[in-house]
């Protein structure tokens, strides 16, 4: 659709501007000056210059953290995203079983972040929960809260279960959207279904996809709640993610400049993604 | 087996891995605590509404749920009259800047709440909104806003333009074109923004808990009551956790029709 | 305005910025600038490539303040430089 230019539009917009510089840019602004100084209280400041920069991109720390956190990331939209995709592709097409399956699906979404916690914490459990109660049964030494790698695939399977609905049901609104007649062609020239995978269902997910790609990056990118109920960032520090470093520092610790610097750097590496899944988006919808 | 029975057999085990854990929620909230930490049962043995009765007779309990309902729809009214307009704007416009203001509401919805944690808090004791429901619900906007914004102007653009002008030509001002026509025509776009706001804002604990402490505080930081000096009451955490799916099942029902256009930003 | 904690250094920058996107709104108003490809990969405006010189200035000072010991006004140098690369150039 071709747009006018109309630069009154500006006043349209002005009070989303205006909300959300009061939300987002005193407080960005407050992070900045933060950064840069030693704070013991209002009237006690002193300037420093780059030194908590310094200090956070240099401490292990963190870095341990900012790695796991990319690995987790990287784990999440592996799996998460070729199985909504299947999920998807398994849906039914109308009727009331549809209606069903998409409220289904939607529950994950619409748990409160610590109760989703709860509920995996109490699920995993060896003593009350079905699923480590199972596990131990079965012979396996289950125990999320003593062993690392139990814990991150715990934290892993209760990401799977919360998030993979939002991939799943944004790839069913893209398949909803591809035309009858592209499966009737198909099934005239007698095209397998990789092949109707492949070469029609795919191409009309693309769109849907890097949406979801998106969110799923951002949003497990930022987790906090979830795995700080699950199993506390532990055992060890083997699930402190991102988040839950940077609030223990700001809120736990009360390390103002510090976590101010960090919030800054998590910040910039949130940009530039973000940036760049936004410029790929608008160039496939010039290119449609 | 035929490739319909597959697919069938496909998506209900995985209706069955989503609803599991929800069910084993459900069951230890009708459990009483010596059976949920006795023994391992499939159903309760002995059926009970103890627990509900606990948070329905203590205000301190269903406080919260107030308390989370007022900052939401609060969130929900303030997101739809701002974001309204706004993505109409970015819609049927082009006006300097409009990429980069678009690009720079987004990044608020990527941008991980920890980092505006302590600022918020200072931000708001500041103009003294600290624990009121009001300080939550323009602390959530930050990410509600964009994301209507961004879902709304999908839908907007869905609609053509040449209803707009036929409107203006028959001599409608705006105020009146948009509230009588426009805003009817893509209702099913602002209940899906409205589902959107309202699970976002529901769901979010960091915020919400660290702006308030103890007028506005949301259920969400009431459930953590739970662990007390005897360990933790399993029961009452359930019931109280079943009792927060509810208001979210209720709206997913209203707008189950469009639900999946919504999470594609109505862009499909 | 108190716990906002401003410093001489961050109301420079801010200012700076400031002054920056006023100054490009105007020119914009002034002459409307049309997208062209540069050396960047992709098609940018005037406005898409400050974003990208400010970005990547952000990221220069990381690397410095992270991987070397040297002062900040290097970095800083360097930035300016590339910042007029790209909104000529980019």
């Amino acid at each position: 659709m071709k747009k006018v230019v109309n630069n009154k539009a500006w006043f349209l917009v002005l009070p989303v501007v205006v909300l959300v510089a009061f939300s987002a840019i005193i407080p960005l602004m407050t992070v900045v000056n933060y950064s840069v100084q030693d704070i013991f209280d209002v009237n006690n400041a002193y300037f420093v210059g780059a030194e908590w920069y310094r200090d956070i991109l240099q401490n292990p720390r963190l870095q341990d953290s900012l790695v796991r956190q990319f690995i987790f990331s990287f784990f999440v939209l592996l799996i998460e995203i070729p199985l909504g995709i299947a999920v998807a592709l398994m849906m039914p097409t109308k009727g009331a079983r549809a209606s069903l399956c998409l409220i289904l699906l939607a529950i994950p979404l619409l748990i409160p972040l610590n109760v989703v916690g709860t509920i995996w914490q109490v699920f995993g459990r060896t003593d009350i929960g079905l699923f480590g109660w199972t596990l131990t049964h079965l012979g396996m030494d289950y125990n999320y809260a003593s062993n690392p790698i139990d814990a991150w695939f715990t934290v892993l399977l209760m990401d799977v279960w919360h998030w993979t609905s939002l991939v799943a049901l944004l790839c069913y609104s893209g398949l909803r959207a591809i035309p009858d007649v592209y499966y009737q062609a198909a099934s005239i020239d007698r095209a397998s279904g990789w092949a109707i995978f492949r070469y029609i269902q795919l191409p009309k997910l693309q769109s849907v996809l890097v949406i979801g790609v998106l969110l799923r990056f951002m949003d497990s990118f930022m987790i906090y709640t979830e795995p700080f109920v699950l199993t506390g960032g532990g055992p060890g520090n083997s699930t402190t993610f991102l988040s839950q470093t940077l609030t223990q520092m700001a809120i736990g610790q009360f390390d103002v400049g510090p976590a101010a610097a960090f919030s800054l750097i998590y910040f910039l590496i949130v940009l530039l993604v973000s940036w760049l899944f936004f410029t790929t988006i608008s160039h496939m919808d010039k290119a449609k | 087996m035929n490739k319909q029975t597959k697919k069938n057999v496909g998506i209900s085990v995985y209706l069955f891995f989503v609803l599991l854990p929800i069910y084993w929620l459900l069951n230890m909230s009708f459990k009483s605590n010596e059976e949920i930490l006795g023994a391992l049962t499939l159903w309760p043995e002995s059926f009970t509404f103890d627990n509900y009765a606990v948070i329905f007779t203590d205000p301190t309990w269903y406080m919260g749920y107030v308390n989370s309902m007022t900052y939401v729809m609060m969130n929900m009214a303030i997101t739809l009259v701002v974001a309204l307009p706004a993505a109409y704007a970015f819609s049927r416009y082009r006006f300097i800047g409009d990429k980069h203001l678009f690009f720079w509401l987004l990044t608020n919805r990527m941008a991980p709440p920890a980092v505006f944690l302590l600022p918020f808090f200072q931000l708001y004791s500041s103009v003294g909104l600290f624990d009121t429901h009001l300080a939550v619900a323009l602390a959530h906007c930050l990410f509600s806003v964009p994301l209507a914004v961004w879902i709304l102007e999908g839908f907007m653009s869905g609609v053509p333009r040449e209803i707009d002008e036929t409107a203006y030509i028959d001599g409608y001002s705006f105020h009146k074109f948009f509230i009588k026509i426009f805003i009817p025509m893509i209702g099913s776009g602002i209940g899906v923004t409205a589902f959107f706001t309202f699970m976002f804002s529901w769901v979010e604990l960091l915020l919400a808990r660290t702006l308030t402490s103890v007028e506005a505080k949301p259920i969400a930081a009431i459930m953590t009551r739970t662990s007390g000096a005897t360990g933790i009451d399993w029961g009452v955490l359930a019931a109280a956790g079943v009792l927060t799916i509810i208001p979210g099942l209720l709206v997913v029902w209203f707008v189950r029709n469009h639900v999946a256009k919504g999470f594609a930003l109505g862009r499909v | 305005m108190n716990w906002m904690a401003w410093t001489l250094p961050t109301a420079l920058f801010f200012s700076f910025i400031a002054v920056i996107l006023i100054c490009m709104t105007v020119y914009e108003i002034k002459s409307p600038c049309v997208e062209r490809k540069g050396f960047l990969p992709i098609e940018t405006t005037r406005g898409d490539r400050l974003f990208i010189g400010l970005l990547a200035s952000g990221y220069i000072h990381l690397v410095f303040v992270g991987l070397s010991e040297m002062s900040l006004f290097i970095a800083l140098g360097i930035s300016f430089v590339w910042l007029a690369i790209v909104l000529r150039w980019g």
